[in-house]
């Protein structure tokens, strides 16, 4: 299998790359942190989503534009080879999704089982906390590849990309907070509804706010879901939605890198 | 064994290639020359896939270079700057190029490795690497899976005299057992040294192709130099014409 083999090279120069190194450190130091602090194991996996939505989405969106920008000497390298275009694509995605998941799982596991905190609940958010971290990175990798496939330019790469992580973890609350407080005399749950899958962020939190009745520290948009999709079937549309942020974005960076001269 | 007809390609609105006709010969050394900006690197990085022509076809031993991949299984690349994933070491490229083609260790053309005297930086990582010492890298991967075809870009442009020497013999002796290469260089007395045929690219099209002694015959020059430099200045007195293909 050709893409096992570029999996491969690409983690092999991913992970010698000291971020990915640092980023998994950095997990650790904040999950031991705060287990120290928080006192319970599930307080401290709630105060830990808060860091993971906007940590994770940051991070991966800057390193993967940088990365797919500097991937370029690997493309022209393995595309001068028998590896189609395809098979590459997919090769870098995967390379760049799983040493940043990875290091993620690992950085917030280690303190847990140190510290001996895995009693049954917090368990449960953790392995929640680890399946909205790894969407995210998905999600996020999925819109930087998108990013450095369109726009040439490194910087106006990078600025785009730290524009989209500011609109989608800052400033889409706020919207959202807006839009129900001017409509307050309208029904607008069903628009409240789809504002929440019109955003990865919003998706990730629902999956752990809806496990925990405390949705109102979380945002309006967390209130909404609680109400409306607090049923294993909402944890799955909130899946099915990450999923088709990953996807979507993914094709259409691929049908670019297919289009691409190098 | 490469033959490419009505090959166009633009880069924006910029157009590099402009139907753009060539058949080069196996077995031989076939010079691709002309002025900066000629297309000259487009229609190599065409022949690998690395760029999509908008018009015409190019063929490769029979197969179409935008079809399925495998056929650079068959060709050896040496770009004009090496370029390399910088965190790798040259073993690790090595092998994994290797593991790429399916090409077994005994299979390997490690000659280069040697005469190149690359043995000490083999475990170094490439981003420490001086220029030069990169591109004697590029060189040896080249050759390493004894390709048919060998697509040289500038091949000596970075190298000191020692390893061009070294290189040159290899071309020659490489030639000599029957495989064919593709050469671009602006050391037109290397090329004079080189090439068995000759192909002028100007403004995106073929506008001589032949052996030196035509292309000398034809220019009433005794050297390759002054033989091209009387073609860019007969090119720069035309138009564009029609494509002449041997």
């Amino acid at each position: 299998m050709t893409i096992l083999k570029v999996v491969r090279y690409v983690i092999l120069d991913v992970v010698r790359n000291r971020w990915v190194l640092a980023y998994g450190l950095f997990f650790l130091a904040v999950t031991d942190v705060l287990l120290r602090l928080g006192g319970s194991g599930p307080r401290a996996m709630l105060s830990l989503l808060n860091v993971v939505v906007l940590l994770i989405p940051l991070v991966t969106i800057v390193f993967g534009t940088i990365y797919w920008h500097g991937a370029r000497e690997f493309n022209e390298l393995l595309l001068s080879q028998p590896v189609a275009r395809g098979t590459l694509f997919h090769g870098l995605f995967a390379g760049l999704v799983i040493p940043l998941s990875v290091a993620f799982v690992v950085g917030v596991t280690i303190p847990v089982l140190v510290q001996r905190a895995a009693d049954g609940q917090t368990t449960k958010l953790l392995l929640l906390l680890l399946l909205a971290g790894c969407a995210l990175t998905a999600v996020f990798g999925a819109l930087a590849v998108l990013i450095a496939g369109l726009v040439d330019d490194r910087l106006k790469g990078l600025g785009i990309a730290l524009g989209v992580w500011l609109v989608m973890t800052v400033a889409y609350d706020g919207l959202v907070l807006w839009v129900a407080m001017a409509f307050q005399d309208y029904p607008i749950e069903g628009a409240m509804l789809a504002l929440s899958f019109a955003n990865p962020v919003d998706l990730a939190r629902v999956l752990l706010v809806l496990r925990f009745d405390v949705s109102a520290l979380m945002g309006y948009t967390g209130a909404v879901m609680q109400r409306m999709l607090g049923t294993p079937l909402g944890i799955a549309a909130a899946i099915g939605g990450l999923a088709a942020w990953t996807i979507v974005p993914g094709l259409f960076a691929l049908r670019a890198f297919h289009r691409r001269d190098f | 064994m490469v033959r490419a007809r009505g090959v166009d390609k633009r880069y924006g609105k910029l157009p590099v290639l402009r139907g753009l006709d060539l058949d080069v010969e196996r077995g031989q050394v076939t010079a691709i020359v002309g002025p900066n900006a000629s297309g000259k690197t487009t229609f190599n990085k065409i022949l690998l896939g690395l760029v999509r022509a908008d018009r015409g076809e190019v063929h490769i031993d029979g197969h179409r270079v935008d079809e399925d991949p495998s056929y650079r299984a068959r060709i050896g690349y040496m770009p004009q700057s090496a370029r390399f994933p910088e965190n790798l070491c040259a073993d690790d490229v090595f092998r994994m190029l290797a593991d790429l083609r399916g090409a077994s260790e005994a299979s390997r053309d490690e000659e280069l490795i040697e005469s190149l005297v690359l043995g000490p930086v083999l475990r170094t990582p490439i981003r420490v690497l001086s220029g030069g010492m990169r591109q004697r890298v590029n060189a040896a991967l080249a050759f390493l899976f004894r390709p048919e075809l060998l697509l040289l870009d500038e091949p000596t442009a970075a190298l000191d005299p020692i390893s061009s020497g070294v290189l040159k013999d290899k071309i020659r002796q490489e030639r000599d057992a029957g495989r064919t290469f593709i050469l671009t260089s602006h050391v037109l007395s290397e090329l004079e040294e080189l090439a068995d045929r000759v192909a002028f690219l100007l403004e995106g099209q073929v506008r001589f192709s032949g052996s030196q002694e035509e292309l000398k015959a034809k220019t009433g020059e005794a050297t390759l130099e002054r033989a091209i430099a009387q073609l860019m200045r007969q090119g720069a007195a035309e138009p564009p014409a029609v494509a002449r293909v041997s």
